[in-house]
């Protein structure tokens, strides 16, 4: 069998994947006014980032709420699928279902819901909704992190615990919590990203008091091209990078 | 829990509603907003939207297919590596990747530059905003979606039988057709509904690189909401776009119950 067709198919496929994103890594380091002339290497458009005040306190803002947003579904993530694995109860299929809806409906639509539920109780488009929405989003991707490692976990560790006399707190301190950890660092970087990743629920639940990066990104690309966009997304590249490494580590790490 | 069933009801319940200058919605049940969205106009761009939504899915399913199935057979030490490349852009920031795009495909942007530089055209082609632009962009973002079901599909695919139904006298596209297609089937079912779906939804896209002629369903919906501040018109919107989702949720289970039941017997 030939083995170099699929390996040059792979490696053009490849290599179109990452085309645009090395370009805009490359032009991030033009020293240019127009976005598409080569100026050679500088870094103004960095420093111009940084000397942008609102720019700057967008990337704050994002940071807190993507912080937040993955600490709360993380924490109630941990314990839904704590819920779903150990113990039976009534709705328990609609829960696992509804988690499936959230996870496969377009974002848009949640994002129309969300909204409309915010109005409904008259809940200030800020902080708040913003997190709510994400903690919303973010929350099954952690429970399916969580509860796949709760799934290769031998139940008669459980059980001898329990011989043992250990109590339910002694047992999610001693066995659960260290088993699950490295799920919820890996689910905890995943809902980080998700949530400094997201256009689409944003937009809908933002409001003026808030601003975050994607909608400062989005107002600025839709028109034109932005140098300090190429800038402002290879650090965001390379930060995504980062997590991505760290929780690859993890769970590499936990499944010796 | 509430945060999910409650809204959608809101939803549901608002699309029935008339339009409210002071308080957005207003009691009299009307299924104008339906029959609004019967209007010519919205369902040229309903259609378009899911006429490039459809060739956003066929072009990802042409790439992604015999990439899933090139990938699988990879050594094992490599991929790790390739994987870990495949789902960095699924970390990166969406709009970002699409300004890179847009980047590209500009009418002063690179390609433009390097087949004028190269001689090839004398002048810049219009790439941006068009319908094209808008197409290549989706796929872009939503290729590793297709992918990682297909790669899954493929990786369980035993050798064993490709090499019995060859001995059993199969040629290459007989075996194709019999064994390996069915048995991907689930992955390309699940790919397909991971591509569609978000495809018609990722109105940033279309902002970004189509202009103001290649709308999907997405734009209007947020353009109804936000812009326009018609809610219960934005709702019958969303709703029409949940029932094709749940409409696609089922054709995928049952397709995966038949794909079960065969495989018992």
């Amino acid at each position: 069998m030939k083995t170099w067709l699929p390996r040059t198919y792979l490696f053009l496929v490849y290599a179109l994947l990452y085309l645009p994103i090395a370009v805009l890594v490359v032009y991030s380091f033009n020293d240019s006014r127009t976005a598409y002339r080569w100026g050679g290497w500088s870094l103004r458009w960095y420093e111009a980032l940084f000397s942008n005040h609102a720019m700057v306190q967008a990337m704050w803002n994002s940071l807190w709420l993507a912080l937040a947003a993955a600490t709360v579904s993380t924490l109630i993530g941990a314990l839904t699928a704590l819920a779903l694995q150990r113990y039976r109860f009534r709705g328990k299929k609609a829960l696992r279902g509804m988690l499936f809806v959230v996870m496969m409906s377009p974002e848009i639509v949640l994002a129309i819901s969300l909204l409309a539920l915010f109005l409904l109780i008259g809940l200030q488009l800020g902080f708040i909704s913003l997190l709510l929405a994400h903690v919303t989003f973010c929350l099954p991707f952690v429970v399916i992190t969580v509860a796949a490692r709760l799934n290769g976990l031998d139940q008669r560790l459980l059980e001898a615990a329990r011989d043992l006399g250990a109590g339910e707190f002694t047992t999610m301190r001693t066995i659960l919590v260290p088993v699950m950890m490295p799920a919820l660092l890996a689910g905890w970087l995943l809902g980080f990203t998700l949530s400094l990743d997201d256009v689409v629920v944003s937009t809908f639940v933002s409001g003026p008091s808030y601003e975050i990066l994607p909608l400062r990104i989005y107002s600025m690309v839709r028109v034109g091209l932005k140098p300090e966009v190429n800038a402002l997304g290879s650090l965001l590249l390379v930060f995504s990078l980062i997590m991505l490494v760290i929780s690859q580590l993890i769970l590499m790490r936990s499944k010796r | 829990m509430l945060l999910v069933l409650l809204p959608n009801l809101l939803v549901i319940g608002a699309s029935f509603m008339t339009r409210d200058p002071s308080d957005f919605l207003s009691l009299p049940l009307t299924l104008d907003n339906y029959r609004r969205l019967m209007d010519p106009l919205y369902l040229q761009v309903f259609l378009h939207s899911l006429y490039m939504a459809a060739v956003t899915t066929v072009l990802c399913l042409l790439i992604g297919y015999p990439f899933a199935w090139a990938l699988a057979r990879v050594d094992k030490r490599w991929q790790t590596l390739l994987m870990f490349l495949l789902i960095v852009p699924f970390w990166t920031n969406s709009l970002v990747r699409t300004y890179a795009v847009k980047l590209l495909l500009a009418s002063n942007g690179l390609i433009n530059s390097a087949l004028q530089s190269l001689g090839i055209t004398e002048a810049p082609i219009t790439m941006l905003y068009t319908e094209g632009a808008v197409i290549v962009g989706l796929v872009y973002l939503l290729l590793p979606f297709m992918i990682l079901p297909l790669y899954a599909v493929f990786e369980d695919l035993r050798r064993e039988l490709l090499l019995a139904s060859h001995d059993l006298g199969a040629g290459r596209l007989a075996t194709f057709f019999h064994v390996v297609l069915p048995l991907t089937l689930p992955g390309v079912i699940a790919g397909v509904l991971l591509v569609l779906l978000p495809a018609m939804g990722m109105f940033y896209v279309a902002d970004v690189l189509g202009g103001a002629k290649n709308l999907l369903v997405g734009n209007v919906i947020k353009n109804q909401f936000l812009d326009a501040r018609d809610w219960p018109f934005g709702a019958a919107a969303s709703v029409l776009l949940t029932l094709a989702m749940a409409v696609l949720l089922l054709a995928h289970r049952l397709s995966r119950r038949r794909l079960g039941e065969e495989g018992e017997t």
